[in-house]
């Protein structure tokens, strides 16, 4: 395991070390150093096209299906380099599931939803009917979408309510016990009840598993995460604390951006 | 408030009927746009009603349905007696078209499936380029690679006495029909929004996994209206067919016996009959018969694509 970060910390989830991004020619990401600690939630906040998103995807390594990024630096997840020669894809988007900005249900039944990683990371054995059965309840259940879908497990995923839908895009990604639970702007695609009823189910969710949330929404960042991350233009400003950021920045950039002083 | 409002409509009322330039242009067009459409329209159902009314009085006359029908002998000049069987002609459309299918939808599949999800850049502009090109090239032209090519090797290969036969036409069938298909197959996959590729890859899906468990699936409404076409094309194809079947009135037991398509039929036989006669109504009453299966076939198609975009 060469050209790690060199911390085999288990305390972290996510550690990158002078991690730089280009796509094609264009600089996005520049030096990202951060500590993401295991088990609890961390928020991601900035400005439009400062580079939250092209983050997230390096961290599931959904970037490099574009093709034309570069990256150098290190990104280690769970204390293992994601980024070394013989890694596998598979397995590291297994370790690391991602929640995207739209809510994108595979046009199959929920129930195939729910299911779809479980079936990939596990192809070799087959899965009994009453496993699977089990398995799509437990995930409904977690994201407390059950009740309300139950009935209709065969119908299409893509005919649920946007709420609904990023709910199941959380649920799926469960029953291939992820460590880490990448969120990209989840909530952002919803309206303000659809926002709260997601933000509790994130909530719950705290403690099993180690989140990142990028949001545009300070409020939720305040009430839903106990890291905070601010970035600018490619970089970081500033990692601390939730409540210790919303209250005395660090760094005049901050205040600004959450006093609402940018974009 | 309510009152100056009132005002202001009287105000503007005057210049309410006044009809400036582009009104008449926007007349104008929709007009053109209207004649345009429904003369497509028209047409068609003037040749329905042409072919009709020349097959008519055989099918009033001497038109005897379990003849026509399932009757294998096609024997309109009798001497004798005359017989209309098209049961060796359906046949002959049927085998070579099914064929043809086999060998077209998984090249059509394969290559849109490889232009769509795997190409990029410069390779799938060519390829796009090539298979248009393909799909361009007149049936005659195909008819006489049939002919002038398949025929020897068939012969050669196979060491039987003809080549031209079920298995010559349909191979040149399926090659004339795969670009079309594969253009349209290729426009189904492409239909499939990205985030679905996107979201199971990010799942940890293989790029196969992706394509057969997720875009597939998505795309197979458009997928199936590609094969229905491809379908109509081979039932509706005439001058490929009659040079690489053999022309000859048989029902095929293998794929090297020589067989004769509806399609060929007319084209073949239309020039040397009296206008009116038994035979020339009889050619006209199949006709009939190709264009309702094709419309049928070209409708299924349609509704299937139309489905897609549904669901
Ligand atoms: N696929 C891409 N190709 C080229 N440039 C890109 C691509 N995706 C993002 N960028 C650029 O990278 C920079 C960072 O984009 P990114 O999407 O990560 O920002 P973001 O912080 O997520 O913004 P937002 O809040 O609007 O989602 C932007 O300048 C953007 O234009
Ligand atoms: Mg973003």
């Amino acid at each position: 395991m060469n050209n790690t970060t060199g911390s085999q910390d288990a305390g972290l989830a996510i550690h990158t070390e002078k991690l730089n991004l280009w796509y094609g020619t264009f600089q996005a990401l520049f030096d990202v150093d951060l500590k993401i600690k295991q088990g609890i939630i961390t928020s991601m906040i900035g400005p439009s096209g400062c580079g939250k998103s092209t983050f997230l995807r390096s961290v599931n390594r959904i970037n490099e299906r574009l093709g034309y990024v570069r990256i150098t630096g290190a990104i280690d997840v769970m204390g293992e380099n994601i980024y070394a020669p013989g890694v596998e894809l598979v397995q590291v988007r297994k370790q690391i599931g991602m929640v995207f900005q739209r809510p994108n249900p595979l046009p199959i039944s929920i129930r195939e939803n729910v299911l779809f990683g479980h079936r990939i990371h596990n192809a070799a054995t087959k899965t009994s009917k009453s496993e699977a059965d089990d398995i799509v309840e437990g995930a409904l259940k977690t994201v407390l979408l059950w009740d309300k879908v139950k009935d209709r497990l065969d119908t299409k995923a893509t005919g649920l309510s946007l709420e609904e839908q990023q709910k199941l895009c959380i649920a799926r990604l469960l029953p291939v016990k992820p460590g880490v639970l990448l969120m990209d702007e989840p909530c952002s695609a919803l309206d303000p009840k659809g926002t709260e009823a997601v933000e509790e189910l994130i909530w719950e969710l705290r403690g099993q598993y180690t989140i990142l949330i990028v949001t545009h929404n300070m409020a939720q960042a305040r009430r839903a995460s106990e890291e905070c991350i601010f970035m600018l233009m490619g970089k970081v400003v500033e990692h601390s604390d939730t409540g210790k950021m919303f209250v005395t920045p660090e760094n005049k950039e901050t205040s600004d951006y959450i006093e609402g002083r940018y974009g | 408030m309510s009152e100056k409002m009132a005002q202001t409509a009287a105000g503007a009322g005057s210049d309410f009927d006044r009809l400036t330039l582009d009104w008449y242009i926007d007349k104008l067009v929709q007009a053109l746009v209207f004649i345009g459409g429904i003369s497509a329209i028209v047409f068609i159902i003037g040749i329905f009603v042409f072919i009709s009314r020349e097959g008519f009085g055989f099918l009033l006359g001497e038109f005897n349905f379990k003849e026509f029908f399932f009757s294998p002998n096609w024997r309109p000049t009798s001497e004798t007696k005359e017989t209309f069987g098209i049961l060796a002609l359906v046949a002959g459309t049927a085998s070579v078209t099914g064929l043809a299918m086999l060998i077209a939808i998984p090249f059509s599949l394969g290559a849109a499936i490889f232009i769509a999800e795997f190409a990029s850049g410069k390779t799938r502009e060519f390829l796009k380029i090539t298979v248009e090109l393909l799909a361009a090239i007149p049936s005659v032209v195909w008819g006489f690679i049939g002919l002038a090519i398949m025929n020897p090797i068939i012969i050669e290969t196979f060491d039987v006495p003809v080549g031209l036969n079920v298995l010559n036409a349909g191979v040149i069938l399926g090659l004339m029909a795969a670009p079309i298909m594969t253009s349209i197959a290729e426009d189904a996959l492409n239909a499939v929004p990205d985030p679905y590729r996107e979201a199971a890859e990010a799942m940890g899906a293989t790029r196969w996994q992706v394509i057969y468990k997720v875009v597939l699936p998505a795309a197979k409404n458009g997928l199936l209206g590609a094969v229905l076409l491809g379908v109509g094309r081979g039932f509706g194809e005439t001058m490929a067919v009659l040079m690489a079947t053999g022309h000859s009135i048989n029902i095929p037991t293998s794929v090297f016996d020589s067989v004769r398509a509806l399609t060929a039929t007319i084209a073949a036989e239309l020039g040397e009959t009296a206008a009116g006669s038994p035979h020339y109504q009889a050619l006209f009453t199949i006709g009939i018969f190709l264009f309702v299966i094709t419309f049928i076939i070209n409708l299924a198609a349609d509704l299937v694509v139309r489905g897609v975009k549904k669901g």
